[in-house]
């Protein structure tokens, strides 16, 4: 299978700093970065679900990738086709389309329902035979009757809403699919719903995706393959039962842990990890997990670990990776 | 054991331009003296109206057409508006989801603590000590040098300790925690978890905890209320509540969600259907209208049905529990 | 937008106070339009034999000095009033619209620029630039309505920029850029029914302000040119004779608090219906 995203070391940075503190502040404290140095590729076909806490910097990968943020180093290549030089983002936007986080909140508030699905072949001057017709069909594809025609964002619930989120984002027929937390702001019982609308559109479209998302429990049903991202770098990518079973990375294995169920029995040992995240502009020296790290070594607070494969699969950026062993001890 | 908080059959209305809103309809939620009680139910089901119904804090348009809700047997539905200042942040206090918009912006910690003392006798510098103390005790670190801080210059976990803080100040005998942990991170949240046992432990408060997350509640309380729709549905310890669950929505709500399933599955569980229309819902049982187990009999108002001792659901077809 | 205009007309409609409002708006313009049909005499026929007379069968509110007949001056005025206002307010309204979003959703620096430029204007009290604008122009409507332009249309532009703002980096709009949306599409598809809202109320309430502005230039006699009835210009006259008949003062002072009042309830009660925080929620 062939990429058809790349991404080599792409840098996006964001000022720290405004007005007159910027210009009296050394350069390097200017601007703090929220991507740093990240590579991946995403094969034709497959989901690649990114994981990772608040500061972690996945929704401005998602934004990076088409272009809402400007990358201040790297490239991204889409399809064969570099991403930088000012590319023609009115065509790839065409091919390449998102799903935000906030289901209601990313409708425009005085569209209804039928205009914010035929959005996009007004945006790309696409004539319809019959606007009508073409809306119900998105919507029907999505889930949703043609009664929800003349609705407004507000009288949508949280899965309704999202709903006309996928029949837009489907709407131009893409080849990438970026969607930036799925399942934010949806109720457990409506999650089932969107993830199962998600992966049959997947099945019959051929389409490629990529997830962004902090919720632990679906990623076994929806991903191929998960990134787990950490300011703003990839600690740990890899085939999805894998990781889930034998996280490599210690923070990996913090972030499966550390997820509440719904089973009183299961009160099972889990490392709480210390303190949080640092700030991207106090990024710790080494490793940027150590000090919150419950196996670092000296040696972890002086060196920084590279991607390198991991014996367990998958590439893990950690100079003491957890095994088999070291995780039943 | 006595009962901390005591909501007896409380329903409370809105008025709109609709019709009246039913939002709760006959609640009933006892508190234990040092009990963590677990409401869990998903937007719509009543969990605002229910901490503000507490808190008396409920919009103009709400009436409290039938219900009592007891605080250490003090009915709080009849008491004064100085009587409710009194208890609101002393005997009952709150910790809410987002401690950004429930901190003040513009005072500092330390001022908002010191104020939240405002009944204390004793100095500034005691009251000072007092609040460094706390913010110890929730792990904040330089705890003295923090009351100088203002809430934007904390982060989100440390921001939701110093609600946390703030909430067990004055030692207030019901906690109410409004999905403390929904804004937070994972990491953080198992964080915030383990501190409001310690402090439980050592407070000796009683806690009801609203959340969303199943397994934030299995986590951490000893008793469960199930709401859907303004109605409690089921009831009882959580051991039970989510091993042995009676209510078809309780049992539905568990299979939901995703963590449960350990093998990759290509149909996720959903609930299908949509809420009631509260100025209108439907006679007999509320979640008939999405239930497969409806029959002609759940158009009748269903029982609380006893399951196994202190577990119940309100549902015809409930079965009593033989374990 | 027909639907939302259908709610919106629904919702004023149950409104008593914006019922109100628009009877007496709906009055004034009716009066103002007809007031050579209505007019029982004509506003600019001189009786000397009459003046100074008081409220009659005749002269319902009496004449003035050159024994004109107030009423009829006064229906006349309300078209000069309604006229000055309604073009001002739309000219400093859409200047201040287009400045305001162009700040609000344009580049930092052009934000920075065109802030400036309000406050600038802002700053400068109305009635000296009208004073200093009025000597330097031609006696007329024109010059009138010049004036309430260029000392309206950066409150107009502040507002907006302020409501663009809130918008810039809403999911929405971020979302319309990730599908491809131009600039002028955002602007104009999204950006703009989401303003108009608190844009309407702002004009609704500007416009007593304006003919207040209008009467307020002609009583210092830099308005309409002498001998047009104006409201502004009967209260002038009223003025001079207040002591002796008192009247004209009076009745000239009616149509003005009637606008005044008109409009501001209306603007009070579109504020109300159109602030989705005042709108009910459940």
């Amino acid at each position: 299978m062939t990429a058809l995203l790349s991404l080599r070391d792409v840098v996006v940075e964001f000022p720290a700093l405004r007005g007159l503190k910027a210009l009296l502040a050394p350069p390097e404290k200017r601007r703090v970065r929220a991507l740093d140095g990240i590579s991946l590729d995403v094969l034709a076909g497959e989901t690649l679900a990114v994981v990772g806490e608040s500061g972690s910097g996945k929704t401005t990968l998602a934004r990076a990738i088409n272009g809402l943020v400007p990358l201040a180093g790297g490239q991204v290549s889409f399809d064969g086709m570099a991403l930088d030089e000012s590319p023609d983002w009115h065509a790839v936007r065409r091919r390449v389309a998102m799903m935000f986080q906030d289901p209601v909140g990313s409708l425009s508030p005085r569209k209804t329902v039928r205009d914010l699905v035929l959005e996009p072949f007004a945006i790309h001057g696409i004539r319809l035979q019959n606007r009508r017709d073409k809306a119900v069909e998105l919507l029907a594809d999505a889930g949703l009757g043609p009664d929800f025609l003349h609705r407004y964002p507000h009288q949508l619930s949280g899965g309704q809403a999202r709903r006309v989120g996928v029949a837009r984002a489907l709407a131009l027929t893409p080849a990438l699919v970026l969607a930036d937390e799925p399942t934010a702001g949806l109720d457990v019982s409506v999650q089932g719903e969107i993830l199962n609308l998600m992966n049959r559109i997947k099945a019959e479209h051929g389409l490629t995706t990529l997830i962004i998302t902090h919720n632990l429990n679906i990623l076994r049903h929806i991903a191929d393959r998960i990134a787990v991202m950490y300011l703003g770098r990839i600690v740990e990518i890899g085939p999805v039962e894998r990781l889930l079973s034998d996280p490599a990375h210690p923070y990996t294995r913090a972030l499966m842990a550390a997820n509440p169920e719904p089973d009183p029995t299961a009160r099972r040992e889990r490392i709480v990890l210390k303190g949080e995240t640092p700030a991207l502009n106090a990024r710790p020296p080494g490793c940027e997990f150590h000090p919150r790290c419950p196996v670092a070594r000296p040696d972890c607070a002086s060196r920084a670990p590279v991607l390198e494969p991991a014996t367990t699969g998958g590439r893990v950026a950690c100079h003491y990776p957890l095994t088999k062993e070291t995780l039943s001890a | 054991m006595s009962e901390a908080l005591k909501v007896e059959d409380l329903s409370v209305h809105y008025d709109t331009r609709e019709g009246a809103l039913q939002a709760l309809r006959d609640v009933s939620i006892t508190v234990p003296e040092g009990g963590i009680v677990g409401v869990v139910g998903e937007s719509g089901c009543g969990k605002s109206t229910l901490i503000n119904a507490l808190l008396q804090l409920l919009p103009e348009n709400a009436t409290i057409p039938a219900g009592r809700i007891t605080l250490q047997g003090e009915d709080v539905t009849r008491a004064g508006t100085r009587r409710l200042r009194q208890m609101r942040g002393q005997e009952i206090s709150v910790v809410f989801q987002d401690p950004m918009t429930s901190l003040n912006p513009v005072l500092s910690i330390g001022r908002q603590m010191r104020d939240i003392q405002y009944r204390q006798q004793g100095s500034r510098a005691a009251k000072d000590s007092r609040s460094a103390a706390m913010l110890g005790r929730v792990g904040i670190p330089d705890p003295v040098g923090k009351l100088a801080a203002y809430p934007h210059e904390l982060s989100g976990g440390m921001r939701q300790r110093v609600a946390i803080a703030m909430a067990a100040l004055m030692r207030p005998r019901v906690l109410i925690a409004d999905e403390p942990t929904t804004a937070l991170d994972a990491t953080l949240e198992v964080q915030i978890i383990e501190l409001l046992k310690e402090l439980q432990q050592e407070i000796g408060c009683a806690i009801l905890f609203i959340s969303h997350h199943l397994g934030v509640i299995a986590e951490l309380c000893d008793r469960v209320v199930v709401m859907y729709a303004g109605v409690a549905v089921e009831e009882g310890p959580v051991a039970d509540v989510f091993l042995r669950p009676g209510h078809p929505y309780t049992i539905k709500l568990i299979e939901c969600d995703p963590g449960k399933l350990k093998e990759k599955v290509t149909d996720l569980p959903s609930i299908p259907g949509s809420l009631p229309d509260l100025t209108d819902p439907p006679a007999g049982c509320i979640f008939r209208p999405r239930c497969d187990r409806a029959t002609e009999i759940c158009a009748t108002p269903p029982p609380r049905k006893g399951l196994n001792g202190a577990h119940w659901a309100a549902c015809h077809h409930a079965k009593v529990d033989k374990a | 937008m027909s639907a939302f205009r259908h709610t919106l007309m629904g919702r004023l409609l149950a409104d008593p106070l914006a019922v109100f409002a628009m009877a007496i708006i709906a009055l004034l313009v009716v009066s103002a339009l007809l007031a050579d049909v209505i007019a029982p005499h004509d506003p600019s026929a001189m009786n000397l034999a009459d003046r100074f007379a008081s409220p009659s069968a005749t002269y319902w509110m009496g004449t003035d000095n050159l024994g004109r007949d107030t009423f009829s001056r006064l229906l006349q005025g309300g078209r000069i009033a309604l006229y000055v206002a309604l073009t001002a307010v739309s000219i400093a309204g859409l200047i201040g619209l287009i400045l305001g979003m162009l700040a609000g959703f344009g580049p930092r620096w052009l934000d920075n620029a065109l802030l400036f430029f309000f406050d600038t204007l802002r700053a400068y009290p109305t009635i000296i630039l009208a004073l200093a604008l009025a000597a330097l122009m031609p006696r007329g409507l024109g010059t009138v309505i010049i004036v309430v332009v260029i000392t309206s249309f950066a409150e107009y532009g502040r507002v907006v920029r302020t409501q663009t703002l809130s918008l810039k980096n809403a999911e929405f709009i971020l979302a319309e850029r990730a599908m491809g949306a131009s600039f002028a599409r955002i602007v104009f598809h999204h950006i703009l029914p989401n303003v108009l809202g608190p844009f309407f109320i702002l004009a609704a309430m500007n416009l007593p302000v304006v003919i207040t502005i209008e009467a307020g230039m002609s009583f210092l006699g830099i308005g309409v040119p002498p001998g047009t009835p104006s409201w502004g210009a009967t209260l002038k006259d009223g003025f001079d004779y207040i002591r002796t008949t008192p009247w004209i003062l009076l009745s000239g002072g009616l149509p003005l608090i009637l606008a005044t009042l008109g409009f501001t309830f209306l603007g009070e009660a579109l504020r109300d219906q159109l602030d989705p925080r005042l709108r009910k929620t459940r």
